[in-house]
């Protein structure tokens, strides 16, 4: 796609030229269902069995394993009643992710605009940098921070050194969970954006700059939404990520927030309540799918992958 | 370029350095603390050591655990590889009647929370019969990294030529002589990378490894467990010396890509 396209024509669906050749075609199924067939076996027996699996059990007589021998709405009726806390996780979760979008969408940004534009053959060692955490467990990298900020740890340590008394007590509170999901989603904002950025045709924004527009108004008309499946995608990935994280919370937290996929593994295992965990774990799961169907249908993942 | 602009592009660089610094921070906290003498972390530290990096190298339960993160990593890359690479072709080169729910479909385990997951993964094992054991980690593991790689490889796709295939379709190829002598050496670099992407994932994955290893820890299960109890500067030896690892790998593979454009300019 050449960079002189204008957006009304970036609009229109790029298709992949790549009708099979007839000679190609077997008998029954298309090359492409016959190349999907392995993935799709995985994710089947992988993916939306355990879910299905989940579904059933969540219909069984609380704590007990008896799947598809009983059919009761108790779990449910425990998720939505009143009394019961479960809803008390699941607004710290939505809270927590909410949050973790707005910050990290303001981190990445700006790094990600320097990434696509300004640092050049930097870029790809800049990029690195940010894609190696991914491969550290997220456990580590939290541990590394209870390090950080824990009594005698590195920050209270320096700062009686430096003889100012002694670091702040931030450990085991809600802001030091959120700051651990912002800083573990960083790369799934990042690189999102990066791609929506790369995106945006720089001669439009150098035709819009001869014309007189203001950088504010390049990035309003221009950039923004030009990047936007991007972003959307970036804010769509970290959202449903920190509505599912746990480890910040269990590691960072100290367990003073119980967030709603903790409570899930409670009933799991503590509680020995897999029926009401499964009815937990459906109503999250069908929030984050329906999330994550609406704002895929947004997009167009041929041009957002293939925009070389 | 005004000089406005030299200045934003200035705090543009700074801030990327800044959160670059808050990224590792952690990471050489640990490093620091495993190589304290003393059994509990105290900053600044008074008295440095190796024993600890000795201690964890010498545990024979270390070496199963590492054993097991190895076996575990080294089956999903094999496996998810293969299954990638048919699913990216799917995915990005033909154009059939399925694909666009096939790309949705797939999209789905990336977008999903691990914890939730791997519970949902551990009940299915259960209602099946199934014991856990570092096997069923390795299909856990799949479940989230054969998309990954299918979206890494697939973009490798995209920029592939579909009429080099059918010249040599036309030349009189067999399907497997255009798999084995087309298709396969442009593809190439997207697989490697793949690999390396289900390599790394699977080796630092904790949340699928938690839930569905059962009795076989892997190194970040073992480690979150000694965080929750037990704690020894063993914890910060073993989690610094898998970044180490990781890093290795990471090296090695961009080492290996810079000789492979060297010999084919040359």
């Amino acid at each position: 796609m050449s960079t002189l396209t204008p957006p009304s024509a970036l609009e229109a669906t790029g298709q992949p030229a790549a009708p099979a050749a007839a000679g190609w075609r077997g008998p029954r199924l298309s090359l492409g269902a016959r190349c999907s067939a392995p993935v799709l076996i995985l994710l089947g027996l992988g993916f939306v069995a355990p879910l299905v699996a989940i579904f059933a059990y969540s219909f069984a007589r609380p704590r007990t394993f008896e799947v598809f021998r009983s059919f009761t709405l108790d779990n449910y009726a425990t998720l939505f009643d009143a009394t019961n806390t479960v809803w008390l996780s699941f607004l710290w979760s939505f809270g927590f992710a909410l949050a973790t979008v707005a910050i990290l969408a303001l981190v990445a940004y700006p790094i990600a605009f320097g990434l696509d534009r300004l640092f050049g053959r930097w870029s790809s060692i800049i990029s690195l940098l940010f894609v190696f955490p991914l491969f550290v467990s997220e456990n580590v990298r939290l541990y590394g921070w209870v390090l950080f900020f824990i009594k005698n740890g590195v920050l209270d340590g320096t700062l009686k050194a430096m003889g100012a008394g002694g670091g702040p007590e931030v450990l085991y509170s809600p802001a030091i969970i959120l700051a651990g999901m912002v800083y573990t989603y960083l790369p799934f904002m990042l690189f999102p954006i990066t791609l929506g950025l790369a995106m945006v045709p720089r001669d439009i924004i150098d035709a819009a700059r001869d014309l007189g527009a203001g950088r504010l108004m390049i990035w309003r008309e221009i950039e923004l939404p030009l990047a936007m499946p991007g972003i959307l995608i970036g804010v769509l990935l970290t959202f449903v990520l920190a509505i599912g994280a746990v480890a910040e919370a269990k590691i960072l937290g100290g367990q003073s927030v119980i967030v709603v996929s903790h409570d899930i593994e409670i009933a799991f295992t503590y509680s020995q309540n897999w029926p009401l965990g499964s009815a937990l774990a459906v109503v999250v799961s069908v929030f984050v799918a329906a999330l994550t169907l609406w704002g895929l249908a947004r997009l167009d993942l041929d041009r957002l992958l293939g925009r070389r | 370029m005004d000089q406005t602009q030299t200045r934003s592009h200035f705090f543009i660089g700074l801030w990327t350095a800044l959160v670059l610094v808050l990224v590792y921070l952690p990471i050489i906290c640990g490093a620091v603390a495993s190589f304290t003498k003393s059994r509990y972390f105290a900053f600044p530290v008074s008295a440095w050591s190796t024993s600890w990096w000795e201690r964890t190298t010498d545990s024979i339960e270390i070496g199963m655990i590492v054993q097991n993160s190895f076996l575990v990593a080294g089956f999903v890359t094999v496996i998810a590889v293969v299954l990638a690479f048919f699913g990216a072709l799917a995915f990005a080169r033909y154009e059939w009647s399925g694909r666009r729910w096939f790309q949705k479909l797939i999209m789905l385990p990336i977008f999903f929370p691990q914890p939730v997951l791997g519970l949902a993964l551990l009940l299915w094992f259960s209602a099946l019969g199934i014991p856990t054991s570092w096997v069923t980690a390795v299909f856990a593991h799949l479940v989230w990294i054969v998309p990954v790689v299918t979206l890494v490889i697939a973009i490798q796709v995209y920029g592939f030529d579909p009429t080099l295939e059918e010249a040599a379709f036309d030349l009189g190829c067999s399907r497997l002589q255009v798999l084995r002598e087309v298709t396969l050496p442009l593809l190439w670099p997207g697989i490697w990378s793949g690999a390396l992407f289900a390599f790394l994932l699977s080796w630092g994955n904790f949340p699928l490894s938690l839930f569905t290893a059962g009795a076989d820890s892997t190194i970040p299960k073992w480690l979150y467990a000694k965080m929750v109890a037990g704690y020894s500067p063993m914890v910060p030896a073993l989690g610094t010396m898998s970044t180490l690892g990781a890093a290795t790998a990471l090296a090695l593979a961009g080492l290996a890509a810079l000789m492979w454009r060297k010999l084919r300019a040359a």
